[in-house]
């Protein structure tokens, strides 16, 4: 079974939906234990990262997270979710980084000015190194993006694709079997299903080999 | 770099899809959500869906409607028509539409549009606005009441309040193009894409592929949204895609949807 972790950052029937149709077996949860007992995790969210951080802790979920990760085994952050690994966020103006759960080295910034923000539509992600996440998605597939901060690695080898948005920032990271997408795959049509059904892959890998 | 978009629209009253020319005359068409999941296939980049229904068993209607499709739908959808509460929003969202479109309620009362902002994300807020050229001039007013009631307020202007209001896109329709097939009015298109800075989406005339391209090169829209050439299979999405991509326009493919 594959949690996906829901903790109040928007409405995540469409992921669900998605999910079950790329023919994974997922159930929507803010329970720790929960969470703790599942095959794989996945994260979605949309919304401010600080508020985010903040519905994870009151739900005591930070800890289960880590552990998940842990483990090795299988988590697919989505959007926010993915922003909500790395370190920190600039998202509060002036007030220095708000914390991340520090899975992945890099902080979390927003688009420079001069661009318009948020970042919403269509738009194509260029391949940096293969993973079984990608099979069977021609580089350069576009995928659906709303945003208006984005992650940026301390460490380039856990990029797997990057996006042109005026400046070139990751829009796909893995490390191990933990893996971050900042675009929508719930709501990029037969790609974004590549992409769900790849990490049931993943799963189902990971189940069979523990 | 970020696509243009190909939006088809459906129309929907009481749970069926129909389609007006000049927003009076209507024509049965099918279950919008069958629809919506073939524009999906056949790789339209959103939908959206106008509900014109005014019983209050056509919005309960509709609220199923947007259930089944956030389970048979994977592009971004919008929902608009007779929207005028946060709490009409909150229904809509909260039963699987990515957005919502709001008209009529808006120019009656703007908060709705910073409130609902606040509540949901600019990115949630689409504000209509239905627009007819001043006779001989080069400036436009906004109707409202689908159309068919005209207000003072100047089309540009009231596009750049709703930005500062909190609005993420303007769906900008032209009543004087809408069901003439003539093309889109890309001076009144490239007159609000230069005031505001949220992505403008054009609509109201399209009638041949050349609209398309003129939508984005002249009138420099970010999306473009066609009704009946869609639904009534004149033009397909595909042959819209194609030709966009032959004219060097970043349009994702059409291929890239297909069956899930």
């Amino acid at each position: 079974m594959i949690a996906i972790v829901d903790y109040g950052m928007g409405n995540l029937r469409s992921v669900e939906k998605a999910c079950e149709r790329a023919g994974m077996d997922v159930f929507l949860t803010d329970d720790c234990a929960m969470v703790e007992q599942a095959d794989a995790v996945i994260l979605p969210g949309v919304g401010a990262f600080k508020r985010a951080m903040e519905n994870l802790r009151v739900r005591g979920l930070i800890p289960s997270l880590e552990k998940v990760v842990q483990d090795g085994r299988p988590f697919l952050g989505i959007c926010l979710g993915l922003q909500l690994l790395f370190d920190g966020s600039e998202e509060s103006f002036g007030q220095g980084l708000v914390p991340g759960l520090g899975l992945i080295p890099g902080r979390v910034r927003r688009f420079p000015p001069g661009l318009k923000v948020p970042q919403m539509g269509w738009n194509q992600i260029d391949a940096v190194r293969r993973d079984p996440l990608m099979m069977g998605v021609p580089d350069h597939s576009y995928m659906y993006f709303v945003h208006s901060y984005f992650a940026d690695p301390s460490d380039d080898s856990c990029i797997l694709t990057t996006t042109d948005y005026g400046i070139s920032f990751t829009s796909s990271a893995a490390v191990g079997n933990l893996y971050g997408i900042q675009y929508h795959p719930e709501k990029s049509s037969r790609m974004g299903m590549t992409i769900l059904r790849n990490f049931g892959a993943i799963v189902d890998d990971y189940i069979s080999s523990h | 770099m970020l696509a243009k978009r190909i939006i088809p629209c459906l129309d929907v009253k009481d749970g069926r899809v129909v389609k007006g020319t000049n927003f009076v005359e209507l024509r049965d068409a099918g279950d919008p959500v069958e629809l919506a999941a073939e524009y999906d296939r056949s790789g339209a980049d959103e939908v959206v869906f106008l509900d014109i229904s005014a019983s209050r068993e056509g919005r309960s209607t509709l609220l199923e409607m947007v259930r089944r499709t956030a389970e048979k739908v994977f592009i971004p959808f919008t929902v608009g028509g007779g929207i005028g509460s946060v709490e009409d929003i909150r229904a809509i969202v909260k039963a699987g539409a990515d957005k919502i479109s709001v008209n009529t309620a808006a120019v009656k009362r703007p908060q709705l549009v910073s409130e609902g902002a606040e509540r949901f994300g600019s990115q949630c807020i689409v504000v209509a606005i239905d627009a007819r050229r001043v006779q001989g001039e080069n400036r436009w007013l906004v109707y409202t009441h689908g159309g068919s009631q005209a207000t003072e307020l100047d089309a540009v202007q009231w596009a750049k309040q709703v930005e500062t209001l909190g609005a993420g896109e303007i769906l900008l329709t032209s009543m004087d193009g809408d069901g003439t097939k003539d093309g889109y009015d890309n001076a009144l298109n490239s007159a609000v894409a230069e005031a505001v800075n949220i992505p403008v989406i054009a609509s109201g005339g399209a009638g041949k592929l050349e609209h398309f391209r003129d939508a984005f090169l002249d009138g420099q829209a970010d999306a473009a949204l066609a009704a009946s050439l869609f639904h009534f299979k004149e033009l397909t999405v595909k042959q819209v895609k194609d030709y966009l991509l032959a004219e060097g326009i970043a349009i994702r493919p059409a291929e890239q949807g297909g069956r899930i």
